[in-house]
């Protein structure tokens, strides 16, 4: 029964993995630019939130949709403003490039929020749900089923409509999809401020279980790359399984052998993966 | 020749540089309104790099472009596809992670009225059979004669007035390459305007009315396709043709 518990937490915890990932790897496979400030994203959506309730006293059935279109805004401003610059230059300019905007969004977060550590009130989405012996955080279940519909959502609106197809067909073949009338700039910048969104989404739904800080998002930008690189790059459903998959094994192994060695688990099968399958379980060579 | 007056594309003294590198030295050319035009010449003398220059994929360095008497040099290829020239591209550039269907429907993106998507796509099925059997399938899992196919068809759907192919027998099997040819034979006869790049020389100029011999990014030779294919100078000299056992097609 503990198992039981013990996975189902997990799950939940890999769905909003899978959440703040999709993004990072929308992002990626429309352009092939890795956005190294992706968790710095996650770190100004938990912000957001933490305002919001603080000085608003706004819920998360406002500051979650808040979060997500301050962030789209932020998403389609730095594409237009950096990315869709420093992508016409060389590939370490792109690196740094996106790299440089995590360094300013992290210390200016120091300048405006402080070093301190904040946090939203532990209840503030109610309490503990018993599920026929099963403890679930209502907060972990809220985030985890909205991680879920997000990430679905995008996949089939990528796969099933024709503005998807559009954005697929630009990270496909930029010139071909020019043949075809389509902007590839609107597309992009669509297609960053629907990841940096996804982001802030997860950020918000972060911030209920989790603590706030300007260096948060470092910690959890390395588990987005490690999702994205798993479940391969620009695959949305592969975000999906790898996020769930790095949940499950991150409860399972502090649950069986200890907290200390879940991230030495989870880093080591990681490469384990990659050895076997360098494109990522749902990637494409 | 047909003056500018009558044309539905002219270009004139266009030039294309890739760096320092010369793509297209000086090119000009007429395409009258109802007419085949082909665009003539070897392996690297500029046929693509006009063709891309005219669509809007790369920019010009000189020279002139207009549309129905619109100027167009210089414009986005998006903005291009709009007022009804359409590039079926070397290498025909298909989405091959996307189905048959989406590459056919993205093909119909800059269509102001939407309804009119349904009529267009039976026409392209109409035209290309092979098509519709292989709708839901990826693009990527087409043979070359399909991927040609529906190269073409793609850019059918946007209902362009100018249709231009760039190598519509490109490494495709004879009997592949005739019933291609047989199609563009039928959409001339509905009344689409057509220039193709060709370095299949005698079956161009069978389909179209004039054409144009491109050599190292200048054209230097014009003339009605009729007494292009009879002349032998240019067989030899300008097309790279096989006229004889004298001829060494490796040394061209």
């Amino acid at each position: 029964m503990i198992l039981l518990q013990v996975v189902v937490s997990g799950l939940l915890m890999g769905a909003v993995y899978a959440l703040f990932s999709s993004g990072l790897t929308l992002i990626w496979g429309m352009m092939n630019v890795v956005n190294f400030a992706h968790g710095d994203f996650v770190m100004l959506a938990m912000y957001a939130a933490f305002y919001a309730f603080t000085l608003w006293h706004l819920g998360p059935i406002f500051f979650v949709p808040g979060a997500a279109a301050l962030l789209f805004v932020l998403g389609v401003v730095v594409y237009l403003g950096l990315v869709r610059h420093v992508a016409r230059g060389p590939m370490l300019a792109q690196i740094l490039g996106t790299f440089g905007l995590a360094l300013v969004l992290r210390y200016s977060a120091f300048w405006a929020f402080s070093a301190n550590f904040v946090s939203l009130p532990e209840n503030l989405v109610g309490g503990t749900i018993d599920i026929s012996g099963i403890r679930i955080e209502a907060s972990k279940l809220l985030g985890g089923a909205v991680a879920l519909v997000i990430t679905l959502g995008m996949h089939l609106v990528l796969t099933r409509t024709m503005l998807g197809s559009r954005v697929l067909a630009v990270a496909e073949d930029r010139n071909a999809a020019m043949l075809m009338g389509i902007r590839p700039d609107r597309m992009q910048a669509l297609a960053w401020g629907v990841g940096a969104a996804t982001t802030g989404i997860a950020g918000a739904l972060i911030a209920l279980f989790f603590y706030i800080s300007p260096t948060v998002g470092e910690s959890l930008s390395l588990i987005a790359f490690v999702v994205v690189c798993l479940g391969g790059f620009g695959s949305v459903p592969g975000a999906l399984v790898a996020g769930l998959a790095i949940g499950v094994i991150q409860a399972l192994s502090a649950y069986l052998i200890g907290a200390v060695y879940q991230d030495v688990l989870v880093y080591s099968l990681f490469l384990a993966v990659l050895w076997v399958r360098p494109q990522g379980l749902l990637g494409k060579l | 020749m047909t003056g500018a007056m009558g044309s539905m594309l002219s270009v004139k003294n266009l030039m294309v540089r890739y760096g320092d590198l010369v793509g297209v030295a000086d090119v000009s050319l007429e395409v009258p309104k109802g007419s085949v035009v082909a665009l003539l010449g070897s392996n690297g003398a500029g046929k693509t790099t006009t063709l891309n220059a005219i669509a809007g994929l790369v920019p010009p360095a000189g020279g002139s472009i207009t549309l129905n008497g619109q100027p167009i040099t210089g414009q986005p290829a998006f903005a291009i596809v709009r007022r009804g020239l359409a590039l079926s591209p070397e290498g025909w550039r298909l989405f091959v992670q996307q189905s048959v269907e989406q590459n056919l429907r993205l093909g119909a993106t800059v269509l102001s009225d939407r309804r009119r998507e349904p009529a267009l796509l039976d026409k392209v099925f109409t035209l290309f059979p092979r098509l519709a059997e292989r709708r839901r399938q990826r693009a990527g899992t087409l043979s070359g004669g399909e991927r040609q196919m529906l190269a073409t068809g793609r850019a059918l759907m946007s209902d362009p007035s100018l249709l231009m192919l760039d190598e519509p027998s490109l490494g495709l099997a004879p009997a592949v390459v005739e019933s291609m040819y047989e199609t563009l034979v039928r959409l001339r006869h509905a009344g689409l305007t057509l220039l193709l790049a060709e370095q299949s020389v005698e079956l161009a100029l069978e389909v179209s009315d004039y054409a144009y011999v491109l050599q190292t990014g200048r054209t230097v030779l014009e003339g009605e396709a009729a007494k292009l294919a009879d002349d032998p100078h240019v067989q030899r000299i300008y097309l790279g043709l096989e006229t004889g056992a004298g001829v060494d097609p490796a040394g061209s």
